[in-house]
């Protein structure tokens, strides 16, 4: 068990670097030179041009670029952001509570709702509850979040008044944005939850429960759920990292503030160093919430745990 | 993870017989016909030109004239958004295309040679896929820029870690049956093993793959001309029509309403499809 956490940590802690020197590299890919194309709508003299290079140490032999890029990720240290001139952390630092409590929002509900849904469906497998929960399922999937946040800023704060369209601050603004960002998640834990139910329904020690004359209940309880809502932790986990992911189009819909807006707008922007802070963020946010998932599951799967 | 068992060629009816009986893909097939369709036939179509702009038309409601009302500009929506459709199909088909084809071609090195070929290709997978979702395509669109071909590739490329996940896995489970054991035996060369045994089992999951994938590309596509990072105006693409509606929601809902029930039919279509395509290619993976 605990050489399996070790090697999880250190896989992780691989990728991180990995995803650090992919990092690196999006200022290092784009054709042409990157001090150039940052300047570009501004009508810079190759003096500036040189200026901006000599100040994000463009100059220097790629390998020296490479290592004092690492070194100073570690630190989250980014540079400045070219348009807002501020540290990229304290940008980051800024814009993070914001998403972070659309995110947790989004997460909670998605959970609340998507796993009895799963649950129910898979109970009521092929009665009429089955087919509502499950084309309801495929629906929230098929959804583009965009629109739907739309949508409901149409019916709920233009025509019907009960939210305001945009903004933060309260729970009233949160409310929209997080039912748009939670049901494509809460539709796929939904789904997921039905499967792993259905498929603890037939196993062996469900029909020796049930013949030992047990309760429906106690059968649902102690047997079928305990066992299939271990790998819906998972799920529910990933779910919460693919929030940061639709959080950049919600943030936007809503006119929200947050690290999802700021991605798009520093690369509208060609502000590079925000955008180099602004993704390697995500990556530390997603990886450690992948790696917390998977040890989390190693401990609650009765079968890892004792191997 | 491949998916299920392996399950040997089938005698009996063909795929396709079992694939109409299925509902979930026939209702797919339907959806998706009919987007394709229209968005083929959209020259013929469209009542209007897509970009011709009427300024004594400003937002009209959908009419006679209009199917789906008129924009900010007068331009007419229903032919704006057939038009439309070719983009967002298009950039759908090239972006799964090159997803299909380097995830397929490192997936199949990683899963037939594990060993030093495969590690490389494994970490690269990995770390590209410590980038959630949209993150990936967004940061690859900062290095190329904005724009139609740009986002084709983008959301092409950030779909690569995950073919190559699926291949590789798939790959490995068939390698390691018997039958490719003997033939190896047997003396049969590399590319007769691919060919004959290893494109056959891998070309079931990718299909459910590339039928769910199509859907999402077509989607983050749109995501991104919404976002102002892909097609550029004037092109007409359901993202960006939906973008530029957003100002008028109050006045003129009909211009944010259409393009969005078009991304939702043919993404629905493609989940349809893939679900029936999964219940039809492996039983014991049907719940």
């Amino acid at each position: 068990m605990r050489s399996y956490l070790l090697k999880r940590a250190l896989l992780s802690l691989s990728v991180l670097l990995g995803a650090m020197v992919a990092t690196f590299l999006i200022l290092h890919l784009v054709p042409g030179d990157p001090a150039q194309l940052m300047l570009a709508d501004v009508g810079a003299t190759p003096a500036q041009v040189g200026a901006l290079r000599e100040q994000l140490g463009l100059n220097a032999p790629l390998p020296v670029q490479l290592g004092r890029f690492l070194w100073r990720s570690l630190r989250f240290d980014f540079g400045h952001s070219l348009y807002s001139r501020r540290p990229v952390i304290d940008e980051l630092a800024r814009q993070l509570p914001a998403t972070a409590e659309l995110a947790l929002a989004a997460f909670v509900l998605a959970t609340l709702f998507g796993v009895p849904l799963g649950i129910v469906a898979a109970l009521s497998r092929g009665r009429w509850l089955d087919s509502l929960a499950t084309a309801g399922a495929v629906f929230g999937v098929s959804i583009p979040a965009f629109w739907l946040g739309l949508l409901l800023i149409f019916v709920f704060s233009l025509h019907l008044g009960w939210f305001p369209v945009t903004g933060q601050g309260g729970i009233d603004r949160l409310v929209l944005p997080a039912v748009t960002l939670a049901v494509g998640p809460g539709a796929l834990i939904a789904r997921l939850v039905r499967s792993s139910v259905l498929e603890v329904l037939h196993k062996e020690y469900v029909r020796v429960a049930r013949a030992k004359g047990l309760s429906a209940s106690r059968v649902l309880f102690r047997h079928i759920l305990r066992n299939s809502l271990i790998p819906v932790v998972t799920i529910a986990g990933l779910q919460l990292g693919a929030m940061l992911s639709g959080a950049v189009v919600v943030e936007t819909v809503f006119s929200r503030q947050g690290v999802g807006r700021l991605a798009v707008t520093a690369i509208l922007a060609k502000d590079f160093p925000l955008v180099q802070g602004v993704v390697f963020l995500a990556a530390v946010l997603y990886v450690t919430i992948n790696t917390v998932v998977d040890i989390l599951y190693a401990l609650l799967d009765p079968v890892i745990r004792l191997e | 993870m491949p998916f299920g068992k392996m399950v040997p060629r089938r005698r009996g009816r063909s795929l396709w017989a079992r694939l109409i009986r299925n509902r979930s893909a026939v209702l797919g097939m339907v959806l998706l016909g009919a987007v394709a369709g229209l968005a083929t036939a959209a020259p013929l179509l469209a009542t209007h030109d897509p970009l011709a702009m009427s300024p004594r038309q400003v937002l009209r409601p959908p009419s006679g004239p209009h199917f789906f009302g008129t924009d900010q500009f007068g331009r007419d929506v229903f032919s704006r958004v057939l038009f439309g459709g070719r983009v967002s199909l298009r950039l759908g088909f090239i972006s799964v295309g090159i997803a299909t084809l380097l995830g397929g071609i490192f997936g199949l090195l990683a899963g037939y040679y594990p060993g030093r070929i495969a590690g490389p290709i494994q970490w690269v997978t990995e770390v590209l896929l410590a980038f959630p979702g949209i993150l990936l395509t967004l940061a690859i669109t900062a290095v190329l820029g904005a724009g139609l071909t740009q986002a084709m590739i983008a959301v092409g490329l950030s779909a690569v870690p995950f073919y190559v996940r699926l291949v590789r896995g798939t790959t490995l489970a068939t390698c390691g049956q018997p039958f490719v054991e003997a033939a190896r035996a047997l003396g049969a060369e590399n590319g007769r093993i691919v060919l004959r045994h290893i494109l056959p089992n891998i070309s079931g999951p990718l299909m459910v793959f590339i039928s769910i994938g199509f859907g999402g590309a077509v989607l983050t596509g749109s995501a991104l001309t919404f976002l102002g990072l892909g097609a550029q105006p004037p092109t007409p693409e359901w993202g960006g029509i939906l973008a530029e509606g957003r100002n008028y929601m109050r006045q003129a809902w009909w211009i944010t309403m259409f393009p969005g029930l078009a991304i939702m039919m043919t993404v629905l279509g493609c989940n349809m499809l893939g679900d029936g395509l999964r219940d039809v290619l492996d039983p014991t993976l049907r719940t």
